[in-house]
C-alpha cells in the first residue's frame, strides 16, 4: 500500500533507497546531504535492511569502495555533495568506463571558495563531462522516485552505467514535504534483483581495469559514449513503466504552459517550482511565457529539447553555475549548442542565479521573463548575466 | 660461493605449487624483483583470491588490453585506492555469500600496490581500511620509489638514494628523509598480523603470505622488491640484492602476530651496509662519511627492533 | 572467445575493457628482448628448483627427465637463473 508521508526529503531519499535492497553502501559525510546516508545507516543498525554500510575515511574511498563492490556484482550506493564530489573526481570517469552501476545521491551544493554550503548546481557541472547518467530532481516525490527508478536503469543489461540524481542542497534536503511511498511489494515487483554482467569471481576470472593504449582508446571512449546515449530508451522505457504502475510521469523535458507562449524560461531543481508560479502570475498579467524544466541532464535529450522551443521567440535558460571565462554558463552553453543548427531557434539569453544558496524568488523570475521580453526587442549584449549581483 | 638460503630452502622450492597464477609474457624488466614477488604471492594464495591492483608497475605491464596477466580475479581502478577498493571487493563478496548471491566459501580479497600507491598517496585509504577491520590482506611490493613513472623519490625511498626528482648532485646527496616504516604504522593500528618480506626468501615470503590470509581481519605485508632499472644494477643481481638488504639489517624479516615481534629470518652478525650499497648505481655518489650515517641509523634502528623482539609481548599476554 | 583483430571496432571492445581470458599476455612473446640466454649442463643440475623459483616470468619449468629447463618463447635473459644457480650448471650465453 503506497504511503503518504510528511518526511525531511534526505530522510525520503534514504528511505527510498532502503526499499531498493542496496547491497554495498559506502558514504562519507558534508553538508547537505549527510542526512541520506545518517538515515541509511540507521535503518542497516534497525535491521530494516541487510546491507554492508562502510564508513568510509574520505569520499574518494566512498566511491572507490562503490566501485569494488560494484564489481562484485553488488548493488551499490553513495551520496555527497560539492567538494566531497570533486575529491571522488578522480574514479567518476572510471567508474562510468568500467560500466558500474553505482548510483549517487547528490545534494547539489556550491564549490568553495569562500567555503559555502549552501545550494548551487557547480558541484554537478564539474562532473557534466563524467559518462554518468544525471537526473535532476524538482520536489521529494520526484526525489524518492528518481531513486527508485535509478537503479533499474543504471543495472539494465542494456545501460549498465552509473547515475546521479540531484537534489538542491537545503532547499530540497531538508525541507520536509508530503511524499508517497510505494511499499516494499511494489517496489520489488518493479525493481528486479541485481543480476550483474560480469563480477570478480574465482568462478569466472577475468581482469577488470585493463590499460588502453591508444590504439583503442578512441574506441573505448566511442563505445562509452554510445552507451551514455543510448540509455536515453532506457530511461524512457522506465519512466512508462512507472507511470504505468505509479500513475506518476516523468519526461526528460516537463513543459508547463509553453503553448503559443512567446517567452520560455527552462530551469533545472528545485526553483523549478518557484518558476511555476511566476509564469501563473505573468500568464494571469497576458504575458505570453512558459516553463520548461529539464529533468534529464545526461544523456542530453536535444530532440526533446528541440520540440520543446519550437515556436518560442526568447529561451531565457536558467543556470546555477558560472563557467568562468566562458563564452555561456553550463546549461546555456549546453542549450545554444543543442538549438545551434535548427533553422527558428529562438533567441537565447542565459541568466545565472542563486548562486551559493542565494534565494530565488517568484518576483526574480518575473523580472527575466520581463528580461526576455526586452531581449527581444533588444538583443543583450552579453552572452550571459549573473542576475541581481549588486555593483554595475 | 655466496651465502644463500638456509639449507632447506634447497631443495624445497622444487616442491612449491607448480601452478602459476601471473602468466609469462607480462612486460615487467628483465630481473624484475617484484614481478617475481608476484607470482610467488599468487603461488601462496591460491585460486580463491580476488585481486586488487593499485596503478603502477605491475598493474601496468600485466594488463595491456586485450591481454592479461593474470589467472586470478582482478580488478584496477586507480592509484591511491587499492585500499579503498579492496574494502568494497570485501563487504561486497561478505554480503552476497550472506545473502546466498554467491557460494558459501572463503574468497579472499588481496590489495597491492606499489610504494608510491601505498606508503604516500594510498596511505589514507590504507589506514582507513586497516582501522575499520575489513577482512584484507595488503601487500605492499616495495621498489622504493615511483618506477613505474620513472624513478621517483617516494616516502619509502631509502636515504641517500639518488632519484629523479631528489638526485644526487653538487649541492645534495639523494634523498634528506630515512625511509617511512609503514609496517609499524600498521601495528600500530593493531593489524592482527604484519610481516616484512622481500622475494630473495620466496619461502619465508610465501609462508607469511599464507598466514595472512587465514586471519579473519586486516593483515598487511611490506615486501621489498628489488628494481634493476630504477636501483641502477645488473638485473641478474636482483636476488642478491634482496638478500643483501636484509643481512646487512637494512630489511630486517620480521612479522609481528598479535603484537609480538619475532625475526624470521635470523642474521647472527650483520654485514656491513657497505656490501649492499657498493652493488647498486643510486648510491655510487655517497661519500664515506655519508655511508656511515647509513651504518649508524641501520644500526640503531636494528637494536630498536631487537628491542621489540625480545621485550614486547604479545597484545593477548597484556590482557588481565 | 572468438578471435578479434587488433585493434578492434568500437563495437568488438569489450564492455568496460574487461578481459575475459586469463593470462593471455602469454600470446606475446617476450623472448624476443633477450641478448643472452641460459644454457643449462644437465652433468651440474641437482634439479633443486631454485633457478624455477627465482625467475620473474615464472618461464623455467621441469622437462620429463626432471631437469629445469627455461621456456625460450618468454626468457627475457636477466641471468637470474645462472646467477642463483648454486652448483653453476647454468651459463648465460651471448645471442637470443
Amino acid at each position: 500500500m503506497t504511503k503518504r508521508a510528511g518526511m525531511e526529503i534526505a530522510f525520503a531519499a534514504a528511505e527510498a533507497v532502503a526499499l531498493c535492497k542496496p547491497d554495498v553502501v559506502a558514504a562519507y559525510p558534508i553538508t547537505p546531504n549527510t542526512h541520506i546516508p545518517e538515515h541509511l545507516s540507521d535503518i542497516v543498525a534497525d535491521g530494516r535492511i541487510d546491507a554492508e554500510f562502510i564508513c568510509v575515511e574520505s569520499e574518494h574511498s566512498a566511491l572507490s569502495a562503490c566501485c569494488g563492490a560494484s564489481a562484485t556484482g553488488a548493488r551499490t550506493f553513495t551520496a555527497t555533495s560539492s567538494q566531497g564530489l570533486l575529491f571522488m573526481g578522480e574514479v567518476m570517469p572510471i567508474v562510468s568506463a568500467m560500466r558500474l552501476p553505482v548510483v549517487m545521491a547528490i545534494g547539489n551544493r556550491a564549490l568553495s571558495a569562500p567555503i559555502n554550503i549552501w545550494n548551487d548546481h557547480s558541484d554537478i557541472m564539474s562532473q557534466r563531462d563524467m559518462g554518468w547518467i544525471s537526473i535532476f530532481a524538482l520536489n521529494g516525490q520526484e526525489v524518492v522516485d528518481m531513486a527508485i527508478q535509478a537503479f533499474k536503469i543504471a543495472e539494465h543489461r542494456e545501460v549498465l552505467l552509473p547515475l546521479n540524481i540531484n537534489l538542491d542542497g537545503f532547499q530540497l534536503t531538508h525541507v520536509v514535504e508530503p511524499i508517497l511511498f510505494p511499499d516494499q511489494a511494489e517496489v520489488d515487483r518493479f525493481l528486479p534483483e541485481y543480476k550483474p554482467y560480469a563480477t570478480l569471481h574465482p568462478d569466472k576470472v577475468l581482469s577488470m581495469g585493463t590499460l588502453g593504449m591508444p590504439e583503442i582508446f578512441t574506441e573505448a571512449m566511442k563505445a562509452k559514449d554510445v552507451a551514455l546515449i543510448n540509455s536515453k530508451k532506457v530511461i524512457l522505457e522506465v519512466w512508462k513503466e512507472w507511470e504505468e504502475q505509479f500513475g506518476r510521469m516523468y519526461e526528460p523535458i516537463e513543459a508547463y504552459k509553453t503553448e503559443g507562449a512567446d517567452m520560455l524560461l527552462l530551469t533545472m531543481g528545485s526553483m523549478g517550482d518557484t518558476a511555476e508560479v511566476a509564469i501563473d502570475e505573468s500568464r494571469k498579467r497576458k504575458v505570453s511565457a512558459g516553463l520548461l524544466r529539464l529533468k534529464l541532464w545526461r544523456p542530453f535529450p536535444i530532440e526533446e529539447l528541440r520540440n520543446a522551443v519550437k515556436g518560442a521567440k526568447v529561451l531565457a535558460v536558467m543556470d546555477r553555475a558560472v563557467s568562468f571565462g566562458g563564452s555561456a554558463a553550463p546549461v546555456g552553453a549546453e542549450i545554444r549548442a543543442a538549438l545551434y543548427g535548427e533553422p527558428d531557434r529562438p533567441l537565447i539569453i542565459n541568466e545565472i542565479i542563486g548562486l551559493g544558496g542565494r534565494d530565488v524568488t517568484v518576483g526574480d523570475f518575473i523580472q527575466i521573463v520581463e528580461k526576455a521580453a526586452q531581449a527581444e526587442k533588444e538583443k543583450p549584449e552579453e552572452a550571459y548575466e549573473i542576475y541581481g549581483v549588486r555593483g554595475s | 660461493m655466496s651465502i644463500i638460503v638456509e639449507n632447506f630452502d634447497l631443495y624445497a622450492p622444487r616442491l612449491v605449487d607448480k601452478e602459476e597464477y601471473f602468466s609469462a609474457g607480462h612486460r615487467a624488466c628483465q630481473g624484475c624483483g617484484e614481478a617475481l614477488a608476484i607470482r610467488l604471492m599468487c603461488k601462496a594464495l591460491g585460486k580463491d583470491t580476488v585481486i586488487v591492483n593499485a596503478t603502477g608497475c605491475m598493474e601496468v605491464v600485466s594488463s595491456l588490453y586485450p591481454t592479461t596477466a593474470w589467472k586470478l580475479p582482478w580488478l584496477h581502478v586507480a592509484f591511491p585506492n587499492a585500499a579503498s577498493v579492496g574494502s568494497g571487493v570485501e563487504a561486497g563478496l561478505k554480503v552476497l555469500r550472506r545473502k546466498g548471491r554467491i557460494a558459501d566459501r572463503d574468497i579472499k580479497t588481496v590489495s597491492i600496490g606499489g610504494d608510491g600507491g601505498t606508503v604516500d598517496i594510498g596511505l589514507q585509504a590504507l589506514s582507513g581500511a586497516m582501522e575499520r577491520g575489513h577482512d584484507l590482506l595488503y601487500v605492499c611490493f616495495d621498489n622504493e620509489a615511483y618506477m613505474n613513472t620513472g624513478i621517483q623519490r617516494s616516502g619509502a625511498t631509502p636515504f641517500g638514494a639518488s632519484t629523479t626528482t631528489e638526485p644526487a648532485g653538487s649541492a645534495s646527496f639523494g634523498k634528506k628523509a630515512w625511509k617511512k616504516n609503514v609496517a609499524e604504522i600498521m601495528v600500530a593500528h593493531n593489524v592482527p598480523y604484519v610481516a616484512t618480506a622481500c622475494h630473495s626468501y620466496p619461502l619465508d615470503f610465501m609462508n607469511k603470505v599464507k598466514k595472512a590470509v587465514k586471519v579473519k581481519g586486516p593483515s598487511y605485508i611490506h615486501c621489498l622488491s628489488v628494481c634493476p632499472t630504477g636501483w641502477r644494477l645488473p638485473p641478474e643481481q636482483c636476488i642478491k640484492a634482496g638478500r643483501m638488504a636484509v643481512q646487512t639489517g637494512i630489511f630486517p624479516l620480521y612479522e609481528v602476530e598479535d603484537g609480538k615481534y619475532r625475526m624470521t629470518i635470523e642474521t647472527r652478525e650483520l654485514r656491513p651496509v657497505e656490501e649492499y650499497l657498493k652493488l647498486q648505481g643510486r648510491f655510487r655518489h655517497l661519500s664515506e662519511d655519508e655511508k656511515k650515517v647509513i651504518q649508524e641509523r641501520v644500526n640503531q634502528e636494528y637494536k630498536k627492533l631487537m628491542n621489540k623482539v625480545e621485550c614486547l609481548p604479545s597484545w593477548s599476554d597484556l590482557k588481565e | 572467445m572468438a578471435d578479434k583483430k587488433w585493434p578492434e571496432t568500437w563495437q568488438e571492445f569489450n564492455l568496460g575493457g574487461m578481459v575475459f581470458s586469463p593470462g593471455n599476455a602469454c600470446e606475446y612473446h617476450t623472448g624476443s628482448w633477450r641478448d643472452q640466454r641460459p644454457v643449462l649442463d644437465t652433468s651440474k643440475c641437482i634439479k633443486c628448483g631454485i633457478c624455477y623459483i627465482f625467475c620473474p616470468e615464472g618461464c623455467i619449468s621441469q622437462d620429463a627427465d626432471g631437469y629445469f629447463v627455461a621456456d625460450l618463447d618468454y626468457c627475457k635473459g636477466c641471468g637470474i637463473c645462472a646467477h642463483e644457480c648454486w652448483p653453476g650448471a647454468i651459463t648465460m650465453v651471448e645471442g637470443g
